[in-house]
């Protein structure tokens, strides 16, 4: 039992929850925010002593996640004048009941899914499958584009958490390949972002439909 | 197998070099010298293989599933990669002189890295001896080819040739992995090393099944009727020195294939000789059908690259009858024809393409009826590509002659057997061959006739220039190599045997043996001797001429300038005019459409005359099908909407669906 890495996987899946129920774009990219400063600790507590590989890891991903990726959406917030609200496909109440289903999925899952090895905690599986459905679950479910790249990098969290708390043998490398895949994905979604907003005069996904190659 | 590993390290290292050199000078000169230094050490390396008859493997670490990089050089590989690095060094010379005017000033950095890449992955494909690394090889092959073909892709034309190659090769290939996976069902690995003795204890109708795919999948890259359809459009499309590399080698990994596959699923029943016999019947014949029809010089060489896979096809299928039936005579006659025959094509073919390239280059165009009276223009180019339609339409002592021999030969031993099924085989053999070396001859005096000889029939082809050294020293260089693979046929066949011993496992070798001593005997007379005999003729006649000369002048007058007051090149044969005649009999086979105002009346008003023709296969097979195809996809249609966050639900929700169905099942 490892009672710093339990009490980081509930809050974990608190800040999940709350993002589900967030109504307020703002709000959500602070609690993703937290959320990655949060697991940026996950590299520190979850192996016990403090390696130059856990450092740099938990150095990288707390810059990136919860320093820079916040910084860049929410400069984009400002400079694309973006509805304050989240503008849900799914409503906040349905996004929370889909939320404990999918909480409820992930536990059964985690119980069964074979590991390679052991783990640091046992809720650490069915809440890093929970974090990256939620993830899932904001890209689907939220109309606009900035939400779409913030439910990407919850995703990334969950899988961040994964590989962490399970993968002990060699993780630095896979996490370090991540972190790079996902700094570029998000760069470029937020410039994406910005430039999107300024041709089209809007943000919305839903119309990006328009851009298919194949019409009706 | 050092020096193969070095020869495609320099290929590779020549490509990328000129990528980084990009738009200066230097990028065609280092990817031609990656080309020319890799060919020539590949060759001293497949030589080595084949004369010294010990094959040479090599393992390397490679991390994927199922997969090992295991290459293996054998006779039979090593045979296949005498005719890649030959024609790719030598086209690549050639390319430096053809780029330098084809790319318009554009950049050729990455023209000259797919061109090297191409080559090295054909290698690849050849040696390779586990299923994931060929089958990685094959689509870097195509992948490669396909950049080379869109080489001038703002014309539409060069952008739909592209995709239906694109196509026409992914098909295949879908036919290859299934090929390989049921082959790796039964052996447990994808190893080549694995697949004979697990296919042995294997059922006997899965040998049959999986040649059933071999031929399907390495046909639809070797150009077998009807999976040719790509090959009339990608040939023309590419630049030339291209189109020669991917006719003259690229589609013989088709049939390297097949023939590699021939070795490890065991003994076949004779139908799959069979069905490589009608194969090559069908290809051949209509092949040099539909080239007689075309008017455009790269499609209809491209056309006859069908054909001559159809005579390639026809020897395996004697080849395979043989070893079905126990005739290791036959069987060998037929697996040297088709195997030889490969080598020529290489040959012939590769000349044939930089010739038309340098004729389009030189007139503008490849419309046979705007070309005209090149030989006095181009006298190199002419006088090579003169050698190489004679050595195409079959005519001794040239290597065409030497390899059709062969097969011809085998047809009639299998006519002789007391067999029905093998009467008929010899029969079709016969017959099929004899239509096609005719009717080849008459594409190919249409085709240079039309061409070289005559006025010009449009102001471009009148100003034409002859080429440049790069360009003519190949071509040089693969005219004579024509003549020395006939002159030297005996000996090449006797190279064959180890490549022989390989296809027929359950032939003693004293019998191989034999066999080949005969053919080579044969050739001796057939081929040589007629050369020697054709040579003392000509220098016979040259001696007689010039003595009938010595004391008169001689003037040089305009083309027909003797009979016609006021000669006219519209007067002339066109391309289509001159095969008429013959595709009027076959008119049931070809369909061509035919259009124009005829001449009428007494005063006629100006009148007009086009034919077109074209492929059967793409008419009333493949447009049909993939009409029905996409009529019936349509429905599906709603599933693509364009809006991300459904689509990234169908994924969400499949990822769920199949952890919940994989844990939920245990």
């Amino acid at each position: 039992m490892n009672q710093p890495v339990e009490l980081m996987m509930i809050v974990l899946v608190l800040t999940d929850l709350l993002l589900l129920g967030s109504s307020r774009v703002a709000g959500s990219v602070r609690l993703m925010a937290a959320q990655g400063l949060l697991l940026g600790l996950l590299p520190l507590l979850a192996h016990h002593g403090l390696g130059g590989h856990a450092l740099v890891l938990a150095a990288g991903s707390t810059g990136l996640k919860g320093l820079i990726f916040p910084w860049l959406l929410r400069r984009a917030l400002r400079d694309t004048e973006t509805h304050r609200e989240m503008e849900p496909f799914v409503g906040y109440v349905a996004s929370l009941l889909i939320g404990l289903a999918v909480l409820g999925a992930s536990c059964w899952l985690g119980a069964r899914l074979p590991l390679p090895g052991p783990v640091v905690s046992p809720l650490a599986l069915p809440v890093g499958l929970f974090t990256i459905w939620v993830g899932l679950f904001l890209i689907v479910a939220r109309r606009q584009a900035i939400t779409q790249v913030l439910g990407y990098v919850v995703m990334e969290n969950g899988i961040f958490t994964v590989g962490v708390v399970l993968v002990q043998g060699q993780p630095f490398l896979v996490e370090l390949g991540v972190l790079l895949d996902i700094f570029v994905a998000v760069f470029v979604m937020g410039l994406l972002v910005f430039h999107i907003s300024r041709e089209f005069e809007h943000m919305d996904t839903d119309q990006l439909d328009a851009l298919k190659d194949w019409s009706s | 197998m050092t020096l193969l590993l070095i020869a495609l390290l320099l290929m590779l290292a020549g490509g990328l070099a000129a990528l980084a050199a990009g738009r200066s000078a230097w990028s065609a000169r280092l990817g031609a010298g990656g080309a020319v230094t890799g060919g020539l050490a590949g060759l001293a390396a497949a030589l080595r293989v084949l004369l010294g008859g010990t094959p040479e493997s090599v393992r390397l670490p490679w991390s994927v599933p199922y997969g090992s990089f295991h290459l293996h050089l054998d006779a039979l590989s090593a045979f296949f990669l005498i005719p890649l690095f030959l024609l790719a060094a030598l086209a690549a010379v050639y390319g430096i002189g053809y780029m330098r005017k084809a790319a318009h000033g554009r950049n050729q950095g990455p023209s000259w890295f797919y061109y090297n890449l191409l080559t090295v992955s054909m290698a690849v494909v050849l040696v390779a001896h586990n299923g994931v690394l060929f089958l990685t090889a094959w689509e870097t092959m195509s992948l490669a080819s396909f950049f080379l073909v869109t080489f001038e892709h703002e014309e539409p034309r060069v952008r739909a040739a592209g995709w239906m190659y694109l196509v026409a090769t992914h098909l295949g290939t879908a036919f290859l992995v299934a090929m390989f996976l049921w082959l790796g069902h039964y052996a447990g690995s994808l190893d080549f090393d694995t697949f004979a003795s697990a296919l042995a204890a294997a059922p006997p109708a899965a040998a049959g099944g999986l040649f059933l795919l071999a031929v399907i999948g390495f046909g639809t890259k070797a150009g077998f009727m009807p999976l040719h359809v790509w090959l009339p459009e990608a040939h023309p499309a590419a630049p030339s020195h291209v189109s020669a590399l991917m006719s003259g080698v690229m589609i013989k990994t088709g049939i390297y294939g097949i023939v590699r596959a021939l070795t490890f699923l065991g003994a076949l029943p004779a139908w799959c000789g069979g069905l490589l016999l009608a194969i090559g019947v069908v290809s051949g014949v209509l092949g040099v059908l539909f080239a007689l029809a075309q008017h455009d010089l790269k499609r209809l060489l491209a056309y006859h690259s069908v054909e001559n896979i159809g005579i390639i096809a026809l020897g395996l299928g004697v080849g395979l009858l043989g070893r079905a039936g126990g005739l290791p005579a036959v069987a060998v006659l037929g697996f040297a024809g088709a195997l030889f025959h490969v080598l020529n094509h290489a040959l012939f073919k590769g000349l044939l393409f930089l010739g038309a390239g340098a004729v389009a280059q030189a007139a503008g165009t490849r419309e046979l009826d705007r070309l005209g009276g090149l030989l006095k223009r181009m006298p190199w180019t002419g006088l090579t590509f003169l050698i190489g339609a004679a050595a195409i339409a079959g005519l001794p002592p040239l290597n065409g002659f030497a390899s059709e021999l062969l097969v011809y030969v085998g047809g009639f031993r299998s006519l002789l057997q007391p067999v029905p099924r093998l009467v008929l085989a010899g029969a079709a053999v016969v017959g099929a061959l004899a239509l096609i070396g005719g009717l080849a001859a008459a594409c190919f005096a249409k085709a240079f006739g039309i061409m070289f000889l005559g006025e010009p029939r449009h102001a471009d082809s009148a100003g034409a220039m002859e080429v440049g050294w790069t360009q003519r020293i190949p071509m040089a260089m693969l005219a004579g190599g024509c003549i020395l693979a006939g002159l030297l046929a005996p000996w090449i066949i006797r190279g064959l045997t180890p490549v022989l011993r390989q296809l027929l496992p359950a032939t003693a070798p004293e019998a191989i043996s034999g066999a080949v001593r005969a053919a080579s005997a044969l050739e001796r007379i057939a081929v040589t001797g007629v050369g020697v005999l054709l040579t003392i003729v000509i220098a016979t006649l040259a001696l007689v001429r010039r003595r009938l000369l010595a004391d008169r002048p001689v003037t040089v007058a305009g083309t027909w300038d003797c009979g016609y007051a006021r000669p006219s090149p519209r007067m002339q044969y066109t391309a289509s005019s001159f095969a008429q005649p013959l595709l009027d009999n076959f008119h049931a086979l070809l369909r061509s459409r035919r259009g124009g105002t005829p001449p009428a009346g007494i005063f006629p008003a100006p009148s007009s005359f086009h034919s077109s023709t074209p492929d059967s296969g793409q008419r009333y097979l493949f447009n049909p099908l993939f009409a029905r195809l996409a009529g019936l996809l349509g429905r599906f249609r709603w599933l693509q909407h364009g809006r991300v966050h459904l689509y990234v639900l169908y994924i969400a929700v499949t990822l769920l669906a199949l952890l919940l169905w994989k844990l939920g099942g245990s």
